[in-house]
């Protein structure tokens, strides 16, 4: 009897998932996805998801260039207003419907036109899309704009079939990326298949890819161990040694574009009527009490980057003239001293209820101690976070982004009198011209150089300073071939197998 | 006793209106703004005043509730802002799973706590009864995450017995279903197996303490016949009526397990619709579970009432 219990234990216990699951690479997100509709989605482990599932017109490479997908080539006219788009050929929608010019006219028109599209002040300068045949297409612009690729290298570029906009999109995309949709368990998993007729097949491997969200990294971690996950994304850094020590699994990781940082209240409501909201030495002298490098040490063991800028070193416009700044107490003491407060200070800063904002926040406050700034920590909960950020009811507030391929998406919405994340309100006539005329002018050089020029006055006055910039730290099966990371923390999965 | 039942399900619906108004109140003291916390990144103010306006979220508090209860009346739970999902058919989705979770876990919470509190109260002072008391101290005080994340580090990861989270349905692969679901439910389990047991035990000894008990003793009964025969059935009156609101409490405490074991059941759905302000599927999933909690608590007394006749005169 207690022979046949055990067997019968065994036999239940056995018959694991350990079967083999194909090809499928099961990749586990730390958060459920929002709405599957590029023009209505917003989070970012749902653009992770759309990279499987939808191509864009422009695709980007891990230096951060734009490089051809949908769109084979494109030449944008002197005056800055007028883009040319040649489309590729024997292209074909997951429902078996062509894509052509007419689709990319279509796609346009739906983000600029529904209701709940989140895209349109992204291509709010297309004014009209000309089909000028069936593979080409001319985007007629209200003005210049030249972070317009860059967008159309993420959402708004992404095609949908236009035969499936009568349906709800949400739940059951249609796109013409390698994988299509095959069903979606809201909190449980997204599965895709491989879609056969994909133009580029051969570099596609996989019979397929489910997406897991699991919040909590622990768990994440304990499901790549014991074999029911092969990628996990957003790896905890204090975790990296324990899948470096373990034979069965890699790390891989890259520099982030995304950074965190101190946004001050400085225009922003009566608030901002407070030392620190007034005087930019005090902000600089907090800027100088920290130490970028020892947060990077103990609280990401050293995975992620010290930041000074909005642009992160793996940036092309990154400003070579303002290098991560040394931690100076003497010269923060001075700071102090100037503007009036030798005697020390005190600061109320807000930050996230999150672990790593927690740890990264004490840091920063036993360092300004040192200086004589005291500060006070307020956790808050993101939603009401934002909320009470947006409203002016805060003086600093430790808040990130989550990055940009473009500089103007790191920086415009911030510092810009009328940006939309610009929550404390600071406002410079200068800064406002110089980022507007970047985005104007397309030659790269000459916006280089006037995002620095831009950077010199933000450097001087502090609206905001950075901390650090997040690295996408991933675990990976050893049967996972093929994966290599980009800045922008997409998961792409060309030419990635799995040998089991 | 069916009129019984209609009159309470009549009287159950005014607590019904007072939770729902109770529910819409309280999140609007909410701070943090749903659509801000839906546009996240997106945060142009241009689109947050529109998606505003999308989802009436500028009308008065009592115009929302109106709009939202006459849809509920008509079976329309409204739609998730976050996915854009109707409601009724998230919550239709979710509480298979969320039903599924709480009777294993019952199933396991009587199979350790009911034994574990008749032994406990028969063998009252020695070391058995000591051993049992611990045991069910224990269990009500490991916290349910901690003790899901060292299942899943021992069983999951260590000795590949189980999954470490996901889920299959009933329907699709029972038995597969069965073995997502052990653990959580082993762990959700343990702590309401803790209360069941020290509940049975002090039911136990006060009926063991009865008169009738000694008689059924001084005629001869084997210990056995008159613990199991005599002394339970009585001793189970109390413990029914715990059990069935503990199977409330279950649907609170599966929220932490849900998210360890990432199960999609009701309670993920909910701590993920409050950190995004998707009032509706609060809303929604609230009403659903008050509406468990008022048929729990009906099947409570029904139960009461079979397994003691004596309560049918009144």
């Amino acid at each position: 009897m207690t022979f046949r219990r055990t067997l019968f234990i065994a036999a239940l216990l056995g018959s694991t998932a350990l079967a083999a699951q194909g090809q499928t690479l099961r990749i586990g997100l730390e958060s459920d996805p929002d709405a599957l509709d590029p023009d209505r989605g917003r989070t970012f482990v749902g653009r992770i998801v759309f990279t499987a599932l939808c191509d864009k017109l422009i695709d980007v490479t891990p230096d951060l260039e734009l490089i051809p997908q949908l769109a084979t080539e494109w030449t944008v006219s002197e005056d800055g207003k007028t883009v040319d788009m040649m489309l590729r050929e024997g292209v074909v929608f997951h429902d078996g419907t062509a894509f052509d010019g007419e689709a990319v006219k279509a796609n346009i028109e739906r983000s600029q036109t529904l209701d709940s599209s989140m895209r349109k002040s992204e291509i709010s300068t297309i004014e009209e899309v000309e089909v000028v045949d069936t593979h080409h297409v001319r985007l007629k612009l209200s003005a210049p704009d030249a972070p317009l690729l860059a967008q159309l290298a993420d959402r708004a570029g992404m095609m949908i079939s236009p035969a499936s906009f009568d349906g709800d999109v949400s739940a059951n995309p249609v796109c013409s990326g390698p994988f299509k949709f095959v069903s979606r368990v809201a909190q449980d998993r997204i599965e895709l298949e491989k879609f056969e007729d994909y133009w580029n097949a051969d570099e596609i491997l996989l019979d397929g890819v489910s997406y897991l969200p699991i919040p909590d990294s622990t768990v994440r971690l304990a499901n790549l161990q014991s074999g029911d996950l092969d990628l996990i994304n957003r790896l905890a850094a204090t975790d990296v040694e324990t899948v470096k020590a373990s034979d069965d699994l890699t790390y891989e990781r890259a520099d982030g574009l995304g950074y965190q940082g101190i946004t001050f209240n400085t225009q922003n409501g009566p608030k901002a009527d407070n030392p620190f909201g007034n005087d930019p030495r005090l902000r600089k002298a907090l800027s100088l009490a920290i130490d970028r490098a020892a947060i990077n040490q103990v609280v990401f063991a050293g995975m992620a980057a010290p930041a000074s800028q909005s642009a992160s070193a793996v940036s092309p416009y990154f400003d070579e003239a303002y290098p991560v700044p040394e931690r100076d107490i003497e010269q923060a003491k001075a700071l102090l001293a100037e503007a009036g407060y030798a005697d020390g200070i005190t600061l109320d800063m807000q930050f996230p209820n999150r672990p790593e904002n927690q740890q990264v926040v004490q840091m920063i406050q036993a360092m300004a101690a040192e200086a004589g700034i005291q500060i006070n920590l307020v956790a808050k909960e993101f939603a009401t976070m934002l909320s009470d950020q947006a409203a002016g009811d805060f003086q600093a507030s430790q808040v990130g982004w989550s990055g940009r391929i473009d500089p103007d998406g790191n920086i415009l919405g911030f510092v810009s009198t009328d940006g939309g994340f610009n929550d404390g309100k600071y406002s410079n006539e200068e800064v406002d011209r110089l980022l507007a005329e970047a985005r104007a002018v397309s030659d790269m050089e000459e916006r280089k150089a006037l995002y620095h020029q831009a950077n010199q006055i933000l450097m001087e006055e502090l609206p905001l300073f950075y901390l650090y910039n997040e690295a996408w730290l991933y675990g990976v099966s050893g049967d996972v071939e093929g994966f290599s990371p980009s800045p922008d923390g997409m998961i792409r999965l060309e030419g990635v197998s799995l040998t089991e | 006793m069916l009129s019984y039942i209609a009159r309470r399900l009549l009287v159950s619906i005014p607590t019904l209106i007072l939770v729902s108004i109770f529910v819409f109140a309280l999140q609007q003291l909410l701070p943090g703004d749903p659509v801000l916390a839906l546009a996240g990144e997106d945060r142009d103010p241009e689109t947050l005043e529109r998606l505003r306006e999308l989802y009436h979220l500028n009308d008065p508090i009592w115009m929302q509730y109106l709009r939202w209860i006459g849809g509920v009346l008509q079976g329309d739970f409204g739609q998730s802002i976050r996915t854009g999902l109707p409601v009724s058919e998230m919550i239709a989705s979710k509480l298979p799973v969320t039903i599924q979770l709480a009777v294993m876990s019952m199933i396991f919470a009587a199979a350790i706590g009911i034994p574990a509190g008749i032994i406990s109260a028969v063998k009252k002072g020695t070391m058995t009864d000591y051993v049992a008391n611990i045991v069910a101290l224990s269990g009500l005080s490991l916290p349910n995450f901690w003790l899901g994340i060292m299942l899943i580090l021992l069983v999951s990861v260590r000795w590949q017995l189980l999954p470490a989270s996901g889920y299959v349905p009933l329907t699709e692969d029972p038995l597969q279903s069965i073995r997502t679901m052990l653990m959580p439910a082993f762990v959700l389990g343990t702590a309401l197996a803790a209360s069941l047991m020290r509940h049975t035990r002090s039911s136990m000894l006060g009926v063991l303490r009865q008169d009738y008990i000694r008689t059924a003793r001084a005629k001869g009964l084997g210990e056995r016949t008159v613990v199991m025969h005599h002394a339970f059935r009585n001793a189970l009156t109390p413990v029914v009526t715990l059990a069935a609101l503990l199977f409330g409490e279950l649907i609170a405490g599966a929220v932490l397990t849900e998210q360890i074991f990432t199960i999609p059941g009701f309670g993920k759905m909910v701590v993920d619709a409050v950190f995004n302000r998707d009032y509706a599927v609060v809303q929604g999933v609230v009403l659903v579970t008050a509406m468990g909690f008022i048929l729990m608590n009906l099947v409570a007394d029904a139960a009461y009432v079979m397994l003691n006749p004596r309560l049918k005169v009144s």
